[in-house]
């Protein structure tokens, strides 16, 4: 890619993403598949950067899933997200964190829907009074929460204990960016660079010294989907998808997959063992996959945390072989160290772990 | 064991087919170039009104060297010629079958 | 007969043309251009379809008749303000030059579409993807290969881009694409005989005169292959060329291929400076943002201002032919309006 014309593009969609006192509304499953990333991004925001940012015990999902798997009502969903406005706006917060690609999509959709049909806005208010008597105001700004893990990319950089970079070679590591579907394919100017060339994640990477690889299937879904998943026998369309990427952009032999998004990061991460397990194909040297990090913990590893505190060990594709990469200094025993003695899983037969 | 399986793409791979084939069949017939896909040669067809068998998809496919269909397709035409009676762009289709068979059945004689 | 004056806004063929018939026909003719020279787009087209005529014996033509004692020629010169007094306008121009009108004529064409709006092609990123307008600058060259940094393989030309296309509120069709389309994939062959030819196109729209005729020779003497699809997105492979992706409809079925250069036949919109010339003019704008005439059968060469006539491209996409036509009858309606 010409990297210097694509930069020129990303320009074009700036969006304004504020710069401090954020309420922070969590995802569903990244607290399962990733659990510290959420964590490690409450401390990179608060502990580096010195901002505030609410965490609240109080709210839930914005059951994104049951929407998009046509299970709840949109009524349902707007009520639950008019409920966590509510929430914010009780303790004084206009600036909302979204860790979910697909809640971030939601909220926006339904933020651009009540400005298109305001009647909408009413019943919904309605309905939120009738439920929990509570009222909300819009959020004066609303960004996912890589868009400000990119806002602070530079300060990060300042912090850095580690870069993007091979340790022995001197080169930089070759990243491939996954940026899910509802980040910018719903409403491109809501993301940085638009749709196409979406920048979020490659101006991390850049910015930390690693280099982004543009392979043809870059722009295609992981494939996750919702009840593509969710029905057992419709789950040959996600993994196949997934495939598809990981047969385009392995021949370029990335050194590791960096998402936004929890379904992607997650699929990206497991179908990696399925398609290992059914017909022996892996993706990365040796046996091993491709790890996949969220961009929390390929923060973390740049700030000099340890790797087991980001909970890189709950990755299905090891991630030692990218350790190793970047010259880091990492226990062994460590790994499991929290693990309950006799419940490790089986190993897997063809993916190396 | 999975209840799933991987799929196999839907997707024609132009770089991966094996045009050959297919040029050696242009070069016998070389008016199927000039089709239009109006789809008078389907829309006549003998054998089309009663299987799905699509002459006009299947030039198509020839083209761009997708034979899996074709193969079990083929022989369904009864080479009755209306299809190249109402071919607006002179497409010679009789032949272009014909020759489709014998390139076919030469080059993998268990086809048809 | 007392002399008349016309102000003619625009110095493509359109401009050119009227001012010519207006100038035969007696009367004095200001033709505006605010570029450097006159011959708009002819000046960036090597050859025309469907006779392949080289842009440059028609600029020839065109530049001839408009050297006319009846006529003068401002060219860096733009239309600032205008003032209506009885039948009279007044143009203020650049560097304030004033002119004194009997009628004005509006011929200022369009503009070729901004490739680079459709990003997912990956125009002004990739360098293996130009436009329509880049390759018959690189058709000026004699040897075609030599321009390229990489061997071209194989082409891919795609249509509509930027027309009937809700997503960048271009709903209309710009009428010249396919044909250039089909001519600009035969002078690609005729240079680079090996190189495998394709067209994406969504309908093939051959109106003209031997307009479906050489679409017949694409397919049937050079062999370029028309697959019916719009290609959705090119993304760069390893080895630099572009992997493309499009439904072949006729097959019902996705289909991808590398190619190693990527045509964007940009459409027609609609000239940027035209709002500030309705505006002026209180000139009504159709809903596809060109200049809308008083009536599309009869009086297509009338605004619904009196005395400001409308001719060629600004009105609509059209090819040169038609844009001739379309200057000459608004002499004729000019030449009535003002001997009335």
């Amino acid at each position: 890619m010409e990297t210097k014309n694509s930069t020129r593009l990303w320009k074009s969609y700036q969006k304004e993403i504020a710069d401090d006192h954020y309420y922070y509304a969590r995802s569903c499953i990244r607290q399962n598949f990733f659990p510290a990333s959420e964590k490690v991004f409450l401390k990179i925001l608060q502990e580096e950067l010195q901002k505030d940012i609410y965490d609240d015990p109080h709210h839930t999902t914005c059951t994104g899933i049951a929407y998009h798997s046509d299970i709840i009502p949109q009524e349902t969903t707007a009520t639950v997200i008019a409920r966590h406005f509510a929430l914010m706006t009780e303790l004084g917060y206009e600036n909302l964190a979204i860790s979910c690609v697909t809640s971030f999509g939601l909220y926006t959709e339904l933020l651009e829907t009540w400005k298109h049909f305001p009647e909408e806005e009413a019943k919904i208010r309605e309905l939120l009074w009738k439920a929990t008597r509570r009222e909300f105001s819009i959020p004066k700004n609303l960004a996912h929460s890589s868009d400000i893990i990119f806002h602070n990319r530079e300060e990060i950089n300042n912090k850095s204990k580690r870069r993007l970079v091979n340790a022995k070679t001197g080169q930089p590591l070759k990243v491939v960016d996954h940026i899910g579907c509802h980040y910018a394919k719903l409403f491109p100017e809501k993301g940085i660079g638009g749709a196409e060339f979406p920048y979020v994640l490659t101006g991390m990477v850049e910015s930390w010294g690693g280099q982004v690889i543009d392979y043809p299937e870059r722009r295609h879904c992981c494939g996750f989907g919702f009840r593509q998943y969710l029905v057992m026998a419709n789950r040959g369309y996600s993994v196949s998808n997934s495939k598809k990427k990981f047969d385009s952009m392995a021949p370029y032999e990335p050194d590791f997959i960096v998402s936004n998004c929890p379904g992607c990061s997650m699929f990206m991460d497991k179908w990696q063992y399925t398609i290992a397990e059914m017909e022996g194909t892996t993706y990365g040297k040796g046996g091993y996959g491709i790890p996949v990090l969220t961009y929390e913990e390929m923060a973390g590893l740049v700030l000099g945390y340890d790797p087991w505190d980001l909970g890189l060990q709950m990755h299905q594709v090891s991630v030692e072989p990218l350790l190793d990469k970047m010259g880091i200094d990492y226990s062994k025993p460590n790994k499991y160290k929290t693990q309950q003695p006799n419940s490790f899983p089986k190993k897997p037969l063809k993916l190396m772990v | 064991m999975w209840g799933y399986k991987i799929i196999t793409t839907n997707q024609i791979d132009y770089d991966k087919n094996n045009r050959a084939i297919r040029n050696k069949i242009l070069a016998l017939e070389p008016s199927l170039r000039i089709c239009i896909a109006c789809g008078a040669c389907t829309a006549t067809c003998t054998a089309g009104n009663l299987t799905p068998f699509n002459i006009r998809r299947m030039n198509v496919l020839l083209q761009r060297g997708e034979y899996d269909d074709l193969k079990s397709e083929l022989g369904k035409c009864m080479l009755c010629g209306k299809c190249t009676l109402v071919c607006p762009r002179g497409v010679n289709l009789r032949n272009l079958i014909l020759k489709t068979r014998e390139t076919l059945l030469n080059d993998e004689c268990h086809v048809l | 007969m007392q002399t008349k004056t016309i102000a003619i806004i625009g110095a493509g063929p359109a401009g050119m043309e009227a001012s010519a018939s207006l100038a035969k026909l007696g009367h004095q003719v200001v033709l505006i251009e605010k570029k450097a020279s006159t011959g708009g787009h002819l000046n960036n087209w090597h050859h025309l379809f469907p006779d392949r005529r080289p842009a440059k014996e028609l600029l020839q033509k065109l530049k001839q008749e408009v050297n006319h004692s009846n006529i003068e020629v401002m060219v860096n010169t733009a239309v600032h303000e205008v003032k209506q007094n009885d039948y009279r306008y007044e143009l203020v121009l650049s560097e304030k030059n004033v002119i004194n009108a009997n009628a004005v004529l509006i011929t200022t064409g369009f503009e070729l579409f901004d490739a680079a709006k459709k990003e997912e092609y990956g125009y002004g990123i990739y360098n293996q993807v130009i436009t329509n307008s880049d390759l018959e600058q690189l058709f000026q060259a004699d040897n075609l290969a030599a321009q390229f940094k990489k061997p071209v393989k194989r082409v891919a030309f795609v249509h509509c881009v930027g027309s009937r296309d809700a997503k960048v509120n271009n709903h209309y069709c710009s009428k010249v694409c396919c044909v250039t389309a089909v001519k600009q994939s035969i002078e690609f062959k005729e240079r680079m005989p090996e190189t495998e030819v394709f067209c994406f196109y969504m309908d093939m729209r051959m109106f003209g005169p031997y307009y479906e005729e050489l679409y017949r020779e694409a397919q049937e003497k050079w062999g370029i292959v028309f697959i019916r699809g719009k290609i959705s997105e090119a993304s760069q492979t390893r080895d630099g060329s572009l992997q493309i992706k499009a439904e072949d409809t006729l097959a019902s079925k996705p289909l991808r291929m590398n190619t190693d250069l990527l045509v964007l036949m940009a459409g027609m919109v609609p000239a940027e400076g035209n709002e500030h010339i309705s505006r002026q003019f209180k000139l009504a704008i159709g809903d596809n943002r060109f200049f809308k005439s008083k009536d599309n059968h009869f009086d297509n060469q009338l605004s619904d201002t009196p005395g400001v006539f409308l001719a060629g491209a600004c009105l609509a996409p059209m090819n040169i032919t038609d844009t001739i036509s379309q200057a000459r009858a608004a002499a004729l309606r000019i030449h009535e309006y003002l001997t009335n």
